[in-house]
């Protein structure tokens, strides 16, 4: 059993609430015990001490980040160190390279990662599999990966904290203050990641 | 958690997942349609008009052969789409591609999944094929959204297995009127239903005509389990943001944009204006010069109300 509401003291995370699965990753936040707020426009962002971009569809969250303005104000932020997390969707919106995006598509480009977006297939092809969260676990972590991108190649900054035994593929990866899920965490009750995000705060 | 790169701990063992129960699960297709909230969702002809959705930010297309003002004013017995369009639109665009099927033609509906559609709407636009009984959504992988113009009828579409409820409007006419009108009976009726006592939810779900187990859930909830979206006549920014306050979660637009006079921009501000629906002054900002808007029809005016479909 875990431990119900540790205090974590006056830490709030923000959600970018443009478009996308944000009820969800606020119920787990709330789960863990940690304040949330919706991130619509730049004004959202002073009081946050972390960003989750969830999951949606990036061609649509790189438009509207991009019609809000919120390309530089967020990518400030980032340069400034503030923790950020995305999944799915929202960890293209992270990454340097975007395969088989729209050619107008935009992303922050901090991760040092390649992504291919829709890399499994189509919806028929989405899955559940278990993934080992570490070196020592066995995959326990429930894996919901729907129309999920696929990391293709990675920088050196970049360690691998966790891979899906479908086919041993990196889904979690971390670069300094920046942690990405090709699945959908938010999607289960298994807090684990959160938990991981929210501790990525706390050394800050 | 530690932090050092994984090895593969099990080199040797087969997966312990079974690809059968993996895929198509009830948790992969409520999730698609929870990836779709906040967004709109875009009826397109054709892969021209799909690259214009995609383009103006649509979260999924609905692929088929007519939008609703067409097959209103058409007439005749309108089917699921040509499969050769739905490969055109697949292979155009990016993001999930929707198909409709007609009510109860569960062999339309096999059709739509060979060819790996995203989401199947088995749709009151089309002409329905079962005058009693709609498809059993619960052996299909591609997940189902079907329409509702109240809670009873909501309820039995997700004890069908739907995992997506868009109430119903009234297609084709670009008059939101019916739009609002479900929206808010579906809002009304959870209402009612989260804020009785316990002994009353039995005679709930008769009155509804709807399954107990899925009464009791909505009570606890205080939502449906599903996403509830919001479809048929809405043409312009402000009746996005209008559904989206009174608590839809994202926006089906039908004829309303590529019966308009300047799709592309109008698709555009329909996307932000559902994104900013609690910001009436970019609603505003948005709204400004979109060109001609549907001319539509009102819905009291229309000879077949396609809301009456589904039973």
């Amino acid at each position: 059993m875990r431990e119900k509401h540790r205090f974590f003291g006056n830490i709030v995370v923000g959600v970018l609430a443009l478009q996308g699965d944000v009820i969800e990753h606020r119920r787990a936040l709330d789960l863990v015990g940690v304040k949330s707020k919706e991130v619509k426009v730049p004004s959202d962002l002073e009081s946050i001490d972390g960003l989750i971009i969830p999951g949606g569809e990036s061609t649509t969250l790189s438009l509207l980040v991009e019609l809000g303005g919120m390309f530089d104000v967020i990518g400030e932020k980032i340069a400034g160190r503030m923790p950020i997390f995305g999944t799915c969707a929202g960890l293209i919106m992270l990454s340097k390279e975007i395969i088989d995006g729209r050619r107008d598509q935009k992303s922050f480009e901090v991760f040092e990662v390649s992504v291919k977006r829709n890399g499994y297939g189509r919806q028929l092809d989405s899955f559940e599999a278990p993934i080992a969260l570490d070196g020592t676990s066995p995959p326990n972590y429930p894996g919901v990966f729907i129309r999920a991108p696929a990391v293709v190649s990675l920088g050196d900054k970049v360690e691998v904290l966790g891979k899906v035994i479908k086919d041993e593929s990196p889904v979690l990866i971390r670069q300094g203050r920046i942690l990405g899920a090709t699945f959908h965490p938010e999607l289960t009750d298994d807090l684990r990641v959160h938990e991981l995000f929210i501790s990525m705060i706390e050394e800050v | 958690m530690a932090s050092s790169e994984i090895t593969n701990t099990h080199p040797d063992k087969e997966p312990s997942y079974t690809p059968s129960r993996a895929q198509g699960s009830i948790r992969l297709k409520r999730g698609l349609a929870e990836m779709l909230r906040g967004g709109v969702i875009m009826d397109v002809v054709n892969a021209e008009h799909a690259k214009i959705a995609e383009a103006a930010g649509a979260v999924a297309v609905m692929a088929l052969e007519r939008v609703p003002a067409d097959i209103r004013r058409d007439g005749g017995v309108a089917r699921m789409s040509d499969p050769a369009l739905i490969e055109e639109i697949q292979a155009s665009v990016t993001i999930p591609v929707m198909a409709k099927a007609r009510i109860g033609h569960f062999a339309e509906a096999q059709v739509l999944e060979a060819l790996e559609v995203d989401f199947i709407d088995e749709s009151e636009v089309l002409t329905p094929a079962d005058e009693a009984f709609h498809i059993d959504k619960w052996p299909f992988k591609v997940p189902f959204v079907c329409g509702a113009t109240n809670l009873g009828e909501a309820l039995r579409r997700i004890g069908e297995g739907a995992v997506m409820i868009r109430s119903k409007g009234e297609a084709g006419t670009g008059d939101v009127i019916e739009a609002v009108r479900h929206l808010r009976s579906i809002l009304r009726e959870i209402h009612a239903v989260s804020s009785a006592p316990i002994e009353e939810i039995a005679n709930y779900a008769k009155v509804l005509g709807a399954p107990v187990e899925l009464v009791q859930e909505v009570r606890e909830l205080g939502k449906l389990p599903v996403p509830l979206f919001c479809a048929g006549g809405i043409a312009t920014p402000a009746d996005a943001s209008l559904v989206m306050q009174l608590g839809a979660e994202a926006v089906f637009v039908g004829s309303g944009i590529f019966k308009s006079g300047d799709p592309a921009t109008r698709a555009r501000a329909i996307v932000e204006a559902t994104a900013h629906f609690d910001d009436p002054a970019l609603v505003a900002k948005v709204s400004k010069n979109l060109g001609e808007p549907m001319v539509g029809i009102s819905a009291s005016e229309v000879e077949t109300k396609l809301a009456n479909r589904g039973w």
